[in-house]
């Protein structure tokens, strides 16, 4: 079966009014031919969450540049999980330090991309490594 | 059937994935629909077009916590364009009711038009179906607001919303592009602009000019103004609510209803039938080659479209 077209959220939890990369991620996920949804700032674990299931979302592009990745990453994915949305990825960007790579891998994040990140290389990473479910 | 219970018992991710089925045409899809078609007829289905930034989303944000004021449920399909270069999408709407978002009463998904207008067409009139079964009091769905989806939407819709802003120009443009015979409701937002005053006239212009209206509903023109005074936007909000359960009642008052749904009925099996007969013809002329060897014909003008056209017929569709 081809390739279905990605489903991607691009999702800023919490207090971080940055979103002009968040905007830029969206902008260019268009141009890579993925279906983006922009829930804007300012949301909860829970909103984006309900927003990931109501959308059918296949991964999920968490940004955060006033460092409280840390509690919000693990955060969504725990209440995306609750949903019953164990399918849907998570990929994270933004402020993060590397020594706080391991903790988002181990909550569930499966890539991280980091100011100086080009968008060809974010979008060859997501071809290679996001897959769109396919659950019935 | 295993979808159809999901659905018909609220399962979010159920509905959502079947919305994508659909979208994506997966095959076997059809067979779902097939089972939820019989539950289907309950919900009262809204339309919303208008210029992209007159405002619909909003509108739309506040209308549903008007009707969850009400306990009434509400399932929102919103509409935006697919870039015809890479096929992505930016769906935005969603951003505007995410308050929305965890009240289990309210489900919102987002679509793309993905080109080729009949393909979502297709989708979009069975994702309402699917609302409809899913047990949403209502329905509402946000069109992109141009082209030929603005049209469309008065065969899925029973009342169709049409909201202009003033100050885009020459007013007599917005009606003439016509508007005025598709809307049910207007409404005139961010209405504390200049021209505001004008819109208002120019509209009422071309409906004083009207012979007759349709089951005698004449459509009303609402202002809403000033976002973020209650007073003010909330009380337009609470009269377009109410205008829009009027203009239902008027529907079934008038014996209207069942024409509304007879529209919806003969387009469905219109687009069934060109699904069910048009497509594997011109696919089979794609395969074998045929389509190529026609069009070298018509290059050469050895003959017409219209010749050839015929021939197909005749050699692929028997009485």
């Amino acid at each position: 079966m081809a390739k279905r077209r990605l489903r991607i959220m691009v999702a800023k939890p919490g207090l971080d009014g940055h979103d002009r990369g968040a905007r830029v991620l969206a902008r260019c996920f268009r141009d890579a031919g993925y279906e983006t949804i922009y829930t804007g700032c300012h949301q909860t674990p829970e909103e984006i969450a309900a927003a990931a299931i109501q959308e059918d979302i296949d991964c999920v592009g968490l940004s955060c540049m006033s460092g409280a990745h840390r509690y919000l990453f693990p955060a969504c994915i725990e209440k995306v999980k609750e949903l019953g949305g164990n399918d849907i990825q998570f990929i994270g960007g933004g402020i993060i330090p590397t020594g706080d790579f391991q903790l988002l891998y181990d909550a569930g994040i499966k890539g991280i991309f980091t100011p100086g990140t080009t968008l060809p290389d974010i979008i060859t990473w997501v071809e290679e490594n996001i897959i769109p479910n396919i659950r019935d | 059937m295993e979808t159809t219970k999901k659905v018909r018992e609220g399962d979010v991710r159920a509905v959502s994935r079947l919305i994508r089925n659909l979208e994506d045409r997966i095959p076997g899809t059809k067979d779902t629909i097939k089972h939820i078609f019989p539950h289907t007829g309950k919900a009262h289905v809204i339309g919303f077009t208008g210029s992209p930034g007159a405002g619909k989303s909003t509108l739309i944000d506040c209308l549903v916590a008007e009707l969850r004021k009400r306990e009434k449920t509400v399932g929102v399909l919103l509409v935006d364009p697919s870039s015809p270069f890479t096929g992505g999408a930016i769906l935005g709407d969603r951003i505007r009711m995410q308050r929305h978002a965890t009240d289990p009463g309210v489900f919102v998904r987002s679509l793309a038009t993905r080109g080729a207008l009949g393909g979502l067409s297709k989708a979009v009139g069975d994702a309402i179906h699917v609302l409809d079964a899913m047990g949403k009091d209502y329905v509402i769905v946000e069109t992109v607001g141009t082209g030929q989806q603005e049209v469309d939407i008065i065969n899925h819709a029973h009342t169709v919303v049409v909201v202009l802003v003033p100050g885009m120009g020459d007013e007599i443009q917005a009606i003439k592009a016509g508007i005025l015979e598709i809307a049910d409701i207007f409404v005139i937002n961010k209405a504390d602009r200049d021209g505001a005053g004008k819109l208002y006239r120019e509209l009422m212009y071309m409906l004083n000019m009207a012979d007759e209206f349709v089951g005698a509903w004449r459509p009303p023109v609402i202002m809403a103004e000033k976002l973020f005074e209650a007073d003010s936007f909330g009380k337009a909000v609470a009269n377009i609510q109410e205008t829009i359960d009027k203009h239902y009642q008027n529907l079934i008052d008038q014996n209207l209803l069942g024409d509304r749904i007879r529209r919806k009925a003969i387009l469905e099996l219109n687009e069934a039938l060109q699904s069910a007969i048009l497509e594997p013809v011109l696919s089979k002329l794609v395969e074998s080659g045929e389509m190529n060897q026609m069009a070298d014909k018509l290059i050469q003008k050895k003959t017409d479209p219209y010749t050839l056209a015929e021939e197909v017929a005749g050699k692929y569709v028997q009485e």
